[in-house]
């Protein structure tokens, strides 16, 4: 094996893979939270994105043929993310907890430098992941948070995503859980757009101020877009369609 | 001043340490943190008792030898200096100081406070050198090096090696040091031919040492005593992707690659 095949061997390398399939995420959830605004705009045209999102590229690709290209490249980040952290994290961890002493922790440990988002990484990332999982289950499956017939399947090329999104955040806990997870994901971004950056050699002292600006625009777009999602179902701005 | 210290001591690698308190009675403001430490030793050998083994060489914060978690601190409270540095003025009469040594894998206990950080020179030995014929040495300026350049090769080589970034780095990464070492001599001329070999080897013998993995949490650079730049370490991220885009393997030496 040569060139970019090798650099899951290092752990630089397996940062770089963490920070490439971070990148293709981060893009991910800015087009999403983006995508999602268009429930402001009423029931049809936010129906029609979700039917849309199938037809993207047509004529040129077929039906949900490019939605399938991007949801196996999704996966493919998030999994490869969540290894190269794990392996990574192990690494560092065989190293402190050993210590080089008696196995005990490390006194004091003061914290001078970072904040608390660089601290969380790895708590957020698996948050972010539960959530990942149990949001599939909810939105797109329909298969908890809901009443008996609540959630509407696609049916015949109609979609009933609006009244979907609008009962299941009628629901305060499960509102509550999207919007404390949000925070995390806030977080998670917040390191890791600037450290992206930093991990793929593109940072220096002139651009370093300019990548954290990046990142808290990031983070708080994607954050205050959809946590506006839920509270705006919660407070009825979005409410049933009449 | 009077001060209450507690003491990492342990007899060697295999035997458990712990911590110990003393009393230091008569401590100037004026001395150095390792003076203080001589003072107190002069006591234990009075008494009878074995004095505390710390490294020191040239106690003028150039040598690198010194190290001391002090507070849970790596080289004390103060920025851009290192333990031989710091004057007990920095703390206050009456104040408990907590004494450790450097925690990591790669460091292991020799006795004490003093640890074994040649894990480090097998880091150099991967990659950290540039290859030159021998003969008579060239003519000065021979090479011409741009100012700007001199000044970031300057800037990165001013590390001494000490061990405080791995110590202060939540996840045990020596990153910071392998990065200083691979870019003071990636901004020059004469490091060019090795650059992207130099970045692999070393990054793998970090590996293999048992060091842990960046997370870009910038510890490292805050307790660094010659105040090294995060810079460095994306400038050793970018020669790595390169190396891998060439297709460039590590070749270590199977010595070398000898992880402790
Ligand atoms: C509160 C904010 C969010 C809302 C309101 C929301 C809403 C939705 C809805 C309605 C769907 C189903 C779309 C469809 O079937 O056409 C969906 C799918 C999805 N969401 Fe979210 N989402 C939110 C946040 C997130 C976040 C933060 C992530 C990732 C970290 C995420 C990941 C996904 C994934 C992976 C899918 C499946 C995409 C596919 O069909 O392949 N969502 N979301
Ligand atoms: S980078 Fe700084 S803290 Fe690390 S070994 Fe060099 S001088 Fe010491
Ligand atoms: S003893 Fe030389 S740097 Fe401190």
């Amino acid at each position: 094996m040569t060139g970019v095949l090798t650099l899951y061997r290092t752990s630089v390398g397996k940062k770089v893979i963490m920070a490439l399939t971070g990148f293709i995420l981060v893009g991910f959830v800015v087009f999403h939270m983006y995508g999602n605004l268009k429930m402001y705009q009423g029931p049809e045209v936010f129906n029609a994105y979700a039917a849309g999102l199938r037809e993207l590229g047509y004529p040129v690709f077929g039906h949900e043929h490019l939605l399938w290209v991007a949801r196996v490249i999704l996966l493919a980040s998030v999994v490869l993310h969540i290894w190269s952290a794990t392996m990574l994290t192990m690494q560092s961890q065989k190293n402190t907890f050993a210590n080089g002493v008696s196995g005990m922790k490390r006194y004091g440990e003061k914290k001078r430098q970072t904040g608390y988002a660089a601290y969380t990484m790895r708590f957020g990332g698996i948050v972010i992941f539960l959530f990942i999982i149990y949001h599939l289950l909810h939105l797109t499956f329909g298969v908890v948070g809901y009443g008996p017939g609540e959630f509407k399947h696609p049916h015949g090329g109609e979609f009933e995503v609006y009244s979907n999104v609008v009962i299941g955040f009628q629901n305060p806990l499960i509102s509550g859980f999207y919007i404390f997870t949000m925070i995390f994901l806030g977080f998670h971004l917040y390191h890791g757009v600037w450290s992206m950056f930093q991990t793929l050699g593109l940072n220096n002292a002139m651009y370093t101020r300019l990548l954290r600006g990046l990142a808290v625009l990031v983070a708080l777009a994607v954050v205050i877009g959809n946590i506006s999602f839920p509270i705006a179902v919660m407070a009825g701005i979005v409410g049933p369609a009449a | 001043m009077k001060l209450t210290l507690k003491v990492w001591r342990q007899k060697n690698n295999k035997t458990p340490g712990e911590f110990k308190t003393y009393q230091a009675d008569h401590i100037s403001p004026d001395m150095s943190f390792l003076e203080m430490l001589d003072v107190v030793n002069q006591d234990l050998i009075v008494k009878g008792e074995e004095p505390i083994a710390f490294d020191h060489d040239c106690r003028e914060g150039i040598c690198g030898m010194c190290s001391l978690m002090i507070n849970g601190v790596a080289h004390g409270p103060k920025a851009a200096i290192t333990t031989c540095q710091l004057h007990m003025r920095s703390f206050n009469d009456g104040d408990t100081i907590t004494i450790e040594p450097w925690r990591a894998l790669p460091f292991p206990i020799i006795k004490d406070l003093v640890v074994d950080r040649s894990s480090f020179d097998r880091i150099i030995q991967a990659g950290g050198y540039i290859s030159v014929s021998t003969g008579s040495a060239p003519d000065a300026n021979t090479i011409p090096v741009p100012k700007p350049d001199a000044d970031k090769a300057m800037d990165a080589a001013a590390c001494i090696g000490c061990g405080a970034c791995v110590a202060a780095c939540p996840n045990g990464s020596a990153m910071l040091f392998v990065a200083a070492k691979a870019a003071h001599l990636s901004f020059l001329p004469q490091g060019q031919a090795e650059r992207h070999q130099r970045a692999v080897n070393m990054v793998m013998q970090q590996d293999l040492e048992g060091f842990g993995n960046c997370t870009n949490i910038g510890e490292c650079s805050a307790v660094c005593p010659k105040e090294i730049s995060m810079d460095t370490i994306a400038r050793l991220n970018r020669d790595l992707i390169v190396a891998s885009l060439k297709g460039i393997e590590p070749t270590l030496q199977p010595a070398e690659a000898k992880a402790s």
